[in-house]
């Protein structure tokens, strides 16, 4: 549904997005990671036509979006960064003129301002000017004009942004659902977004991608991943060292395997050394590896100098 | 066109939802009355014609024409609701003409809300209702003139303050350039081909011929040429600022 080919989107010398290629099918969820400024919501103003790329192309549904940005627009719903939606507007007014805008009139549009109305939860503000509404509530306004048509796609630029916590887990839950039949793509810095509600992940540091792939293979990644971590009355370290590099931890012992592939053997052979000496087991766990750790490790915080 | 028609709709709603165009219809009905009947000395004049209604037109849209327009594309940018408008499918053209339009639109408005003034000529005389109608089509064609004007540099900058003085400049020198005073001045080290050319660029030039009832198809084109222009460089400025 949406392809990006290596976009470049250059502001004077600097190089907001440079050469970026992805694309994102119907039924999948793809997040976006990067710390500031790494080019993400640039990469999304692409591929919605509010800016032109320097080079490359973004196409969504077969339109590419410069050559014919109106068929592409009309695919897409898109929730803007900072979710600006008309102050001055009441809810229903806002979502009524947005409907509009998509070409929905009578009966069809009272139906699709209805449907987001149920699924973002506005009935209680919907005669409310949008500037007297909380930060949550202007949030979901600018959602529910996203999704009015329906959209086959649906771009997000950091969706859960400035929500308490249990809006951001009812959008999460959201996105999920919405992506069993749509592409979307969604940005946050949120790690737990992408395990919460992703498919795919990709992260972009400096305009490059540095990272692409599903949420296990970026924890893959991170050097914690297949650790077996081990708590046992008895247990030493130069026993355990046989096994793989150990590190000391509080009260307790992290076994990385020599070999990432060999990951899986590694639990199989600390139970049968616990029990080959008989030590007591307090806890053993396997590691899965961290996001934030992988997330650290590829990309450099914005404060280094570029 | 319905989606124009749906931007006009949501602009026009825009401004009758703020007080403000309540204030800006008050205000400018009371510098009307009064320019007419106190500083262009109605009564004194012993005619019955709306010449000193018509005349401070052009200074009065100076101020009370950037002052309705400068939102327009500056508060689009500073809040950021332009992401949202230029990511509907909707054409850049449209957003414009739109905006243009609505504003246009509460102009004639107000315009309009003048009416008193035709009654109260009709009532003490006999006045030429051709020659005032062709004034109120000069009026209308000049107070969008100013607007078109607005309209881009509201585009060029997110401050509404910035866009409000940029625009009272163009349109200041676009009275000068035709204004008797200045235009007495320029004959003195100028050739009168010179001086012609400058003023056929002048508002009031154009403006002259309505009052006088006559509506001439140079000046309807002078009008509606500038429009254009300012609109299509409107256009290029939003493109401008979105290529980066």
């Amino acid at each position: 549904m949406i392809k990006i080919d290596h976009l470049v989107k250059a502001f004077g010398p600097k190089r907001a997005v440079d050469d970026i290629s992805f694309s994102v099918e119907r039924g999948e969820v793809l997040g976006f990671l990067g710390p500031n400024g790494a080019g993400k919501s640039t990469t999304m103003r692409i591929v919605t036509g509010f800016m032109p790329p320097t080079s490359g192309s973004a196409s969504v549904g077969g339109f590419d979006v410069v050559d014919s940005p109106l068929e592409a627009k009309r695919l897409i719903g898109y929730l803007p960064e900072n979710a600006a939606s008309y102050p001055d507007m009441t809810v229903r007014a806002f979502l009524d003129f947005i409907a509009e805008l998509r070409g929905l009139a009578g009966a069809a549009r009272k139906k699709a301002v209805n449907r987001v109305v149920e699924l973002c939860f506005l009935e209680s503000v919907l005669g409310q000017a949008i500037d007297t509404l909380s930060k949550g509530y202007k949030h979901r306004t600018c959602l529910a004009q996203a999704l009015i048509h329906d959209p086959q796609v649906l771009i997000m630029d950091e969706p859960t942004d400035g929500l308490d916590p249990n809006q951001k887990h009812e959008v999460r839950n959201l996105i999920r659902e919405l992506g069993a039949s749509k592409a979307i793509i969604f940005s946050t810095h949120i790690l737990e977004e992408v395990d919460a509600a992703c498919t795919r992940a990709i992260i972009i540091d400096r305009g490059r991608i540095v990272a692409n792939g599903t949420p296990e293979e970026l924890r893959g990644m991170s050097e914690s991943a297949g650790a077996v971590t081990l708590q046992a009355r008895g247990a030493t370290e130069e026993r355990l060292s046989q096994l793989g590099r150990v590190e000391k931890l509080n009260g307790a012992f992290r076994i990385y395997p020599r070999d990432k592939s060999r990951a899986a053997q590694l639990a199989q052979e600390v139970v049968e050394m616990v029990n080959q000496h008989g030590w007591t087991v307090e806890g053993m766990y396997s590691e899965r590896g961290e996001l934030d750790e992988v997330f650290r490790r590829i990309t450099l915080p914005d404060t280094v100098q570029r | 066109m319905k989606i124009i028609w749906t931007l006009v709709k949501r602009e026009l709603g825009a401004y009758f939802a703020s007080p403000v165009a309540y204030v800006f219809l008050v205000i400018f009905l009371l510098l009307a009355g009064f320019f007419t009947f106190t500083a262009g000395a109605f009564f004194e004049r012993g005619e019955a014609s709306l010449a000193s209604f018509f005349a401070w037109h052009p200074w009065l849209y100076l101020v009370l024409v950037p002052a309705v327009g400068m939102r327009v594309w500056a508060e689009e940018r500073r809040s950021g609701t332009i992401e949202l408008l230029l990511t509907l499918p909707v054409a850049p053209w449209q957003a414009i003409v739109g905006k243009f339009l609505a504003s246009w639109i509460f102009l004639a408005v107000a315009l309009l809300l003048t009416f008193p003034a035709v009654i109260t000529v009709n009532i003490l005389g006999d006045p030429d209702n051709g020659m005032i109608a062709a004034g109120y089509v000069g009026s209308l064609l000049l107070a969008g003139t100013y607007l078109a004007i607005t309209c881009m540099t509201s585009a060029m900058t997110r401050n509404q303050v910035v866009a409000f003085i940029l625009s009272v400049v163009i349109c200041l020198f676009l009275i000068l350039a035709g204004f008797n005073p200045v235009t007495d001045l320029l004959v003195r080290w100028a050739s009168p081909a010179v001086v012609d050319t400058v003023a056929a660029f002048s508002v009031v030039t154009h403006f002259d011929a309505f009052q006088r009832g006559v509506i001439d198809s140079r000046d309807l084109v002078f009008f509606l040429s500038v429009i254009g222009f300012a609109l299509f460089a409107t256009g290029v400025v939003i493109r401008g600022h979105r290529a980066g």
